[in-house]
């Protein structure tokens, strides 16, 4: 057995296939089952006629007469396009604001070392601890003084506060890792904070911006209680809460029209997280391991 | 004017301004203001009058709201320490030379990036009291004869709502542990099955030891953002049925935002700070980076 493979595997090679299968296999195999089983039964749900999905006969797993009906009356009979581009809307300026916050924070922080940085550092990652859950009732009260009530804005404003402490966090671990070296070398060359920000650390910090902002982006997508509290009227509303408070109504559940809602609504950041999966999980275990 | 651009104090607190004014405004004071409402007796478009403990002492004696203190309690710990050991489980495996690693490992973090709410709209129609899928499995299997109420008993739809938590939760442990087990070194592993250590004391001994510093602080996360769930809570059950499935954030909801009583509501969600210090605390003292684990000795 060649090197690479001894590194690659470890002693793994110790442990016979049949007891791997059942050691390893089965179990995973029914983790995944269980945890994506939901994402199919959503995409199923969303293409069954009315008839199968009431009907007790047959089997319910599989659709016989797939329809379109539950995204048409979606598309056309219902707000969902504007919660759509609400969504995309907040959480795009959200993200963008919110990085460009953070990017100045975590240089000032990390690289400027002004008097009282670090306790600046441990401040903003007590911000990041702080749950909406407890926030959103005198947030909303702030938001109503402000005159913000029922607008974009209200959300546009309000998500930076749970997305600035986390970007920051992220992106102090990234600057950390330039040799600071290159800075110095910047600045003998005359070269002012700014130039040295926008030329030489953010070029080198490209993949920790990515990770911060596909993670900030998908943090704001799925954001619930604050659009919940501060949105009232129907047309600026975001999906996931457009989905809940105006799909149910009454007792009749349109139960094929909400599975393409949220089928529809979960597709966006699950395209973005497939394109970027080592991106956010660097975003996800760095914030986590720092 | 170029001197104050060279002097890193001025500089620095120019590139905080922006983060800071927002965080200040939009985050410290509303966390100030969160708890002073506490001690008012504001209504929504009314301004309120301080009075004291009188919120408190009346949630106090409020049996709806002491539920949902219990509620928010049983609901974290069982689903915190499940994530806890379904989550290390998952990352065990997930740790092992598989087929598809990587596509696998990206599947099972989908529950955690779809938005909450609309994946707890599938779990509603799984847990639906006529067409449960569930139900439907389990009467062709012949083990029950009528279909479960899943979130009309009030047991039944607290372990309900759990399940679905566990569900959104453990891809996020499992994930985190996964980057942690990662920085193990497989000399140790090796050294240990030398020294004739089986498979279980290389777990208890190499693994679970090494471990301790990351599982302290995903599950403080974990533990925050179960403590404080709302999003599944209310598309589930609305807190329902006779409030079992409550929890303090759901509640707080009701009584400042439905209600309108956001001095009551705002008590309510001040309540829970101290709960959540506790767990952040308890997790930095008693699980934090001990010495002997970087290869030096405890004091």
């Amino acid at each position: 057995m060649s090197q690479d493979i001894q590194d690659t595997q470890g002693m793994n090679y110790l442990v016979s296939l049949p007891r791997r299968v059942v050691i390893v296999y089965i179990p995973l195999l029914v983790f995944l089952f269980v945890l994506l089983f939901p994402f199919y039964w959503m995409g199923i749900t969303a293409f069954k006629p009315n008839t199968e999905l009431l009907s007790r006969t047959g089997n319910p797993f599989w659709v016989i007469a797939p329809t379109l009906a539950h995204f048409e009356h979606l598309l056309f009979k219902t707000s969902y396009p504007n919660w759509m581009w609400n969504t995309v809307l907040i959480s795009v300026v959200a993200t963008f604001f919110s990085l460009f916050a953070s990017v100045l924070a975590a240089y000032a922080i990390e690289r400027l070392r002004f008097n009282g940085s670090r306790q600046v550092g441990l401040c903003i990652f007590l911000a990041y601890l702080v749950p909406p859950s407890i926030l959103f009732i005198p947030l909303a009260f702030i938001v109503f003084q402000l005159g913000l009530f029922d607008t974009r804005w209200a959300l546009m404003l309000t998500y930076p506060t749970f997305l600035i402490p986390f970007c920051t966090w992220l992106l102090m671990g990234y600057f950390r890792s330039i040799p600071y070296e290159l800075e110095e070398c910047a600045l003998i060359d005359g070269a002012s904070r700014l130039q040295i920000l926008t030329k030489i650390v953010l070029p080198l910090a490209v993949p920790g911006l990515i990770s911060a902002g596909i993670f900030a982006f998908t943090l704001s997508w799925n954001e619930f209680i604050y659009a919940l509290t501060f949105i009232s009227s129907s047309e600026n509303k975001t999906v996931p809460v457009g989905v809940i408070t105006e799909l149910v109504e009454g007792d009749v559940y349109h139960w094929g029209a909400l599975m393409a809602g949220a089928l529809l609504g979960s597709v966006p950041v699950a395209v973005m997280y497939s394109f970027f999966v080592e991106y956010y999980v660097a975003g996800m275990t760095g914030a986590v391991k720092e | 004017m170029n001197r104050l651009l060279e002097n890193r104090n001025f500089l620095g607190l120019a590139f905080m301004l922006p983060a800071a004014v927002l965080l200040l405004l939009f985050l410290t004071y509303p966390l100030g203001l969160g708890t002073w409402l506490g001690f008012t007796d504001t209504k929504v478009g009314r301004a309120g009058a301080w009075v004291g403990l009188d919120n408190y002492e009346y949630l106090f004696g409020d049996a709806v709201a002491r539920l949902s203190l219990f509620n928010t309690l049983f609901y974290t710990v069982v689903a915190s320490v499940i994530k806890f050991a379904l989550g290390l489980w998952l990352a065990i495996l997930l740790n092992q030379n598989i087929a598809f690693k990587s596509a696998v490992r990206a599947v099972v973090l989908l529950p955690f990036i779809v938005p909450t709410a609309l994946s707890a709209i599938a779990f509603w129609w799984i847990y639906d009291a006529q067409f449960s899928i569930i139900s439907w499995v389990l009467v062709k299997l012949g083990w029950i004869d009528t279909y479960i109420d899943f979130l009309g008993e009030p047991w039944l739809a607290r372990l309900s709502t759990i399940a679905a938590n566990i569900w959104r939760g453990v891809p996020f442990v499992a994930i985190c542990l996964l980057a942690g087990l990662q920085t193990i070194p497989p000399s140790l592993y090796e050294a240990a099955s030398i020294d004739g250590a089986r498979p279980s004391q290389q777990f208890w001994y190499v693994t679970l030891p090494l471990l301790t510093p990351i599982i302290a602080v995903v599950m403080t996360f974990s533990v925050l953002f179960t403590f404080t769930d709302f999003q599944l809570i209310y598309v589930l059950t609305r807190g329902g049925p006779l409030n079992s499935t409550h929890l303090m954030a759901t509640l707080s909801f009701q009584r400042a935002i439905s209600g309108g009583a956001l001095g009551e509501g705002a008590a309510l969600a001040t309540a829970m700070i101290p709960f959540l210090l506790a767990a952040i605390l308890f997790s930095y003292f008693g699980l934090q980076r001990r010495a002997w684990q970087q290869g030096g000795t405890d004091k």
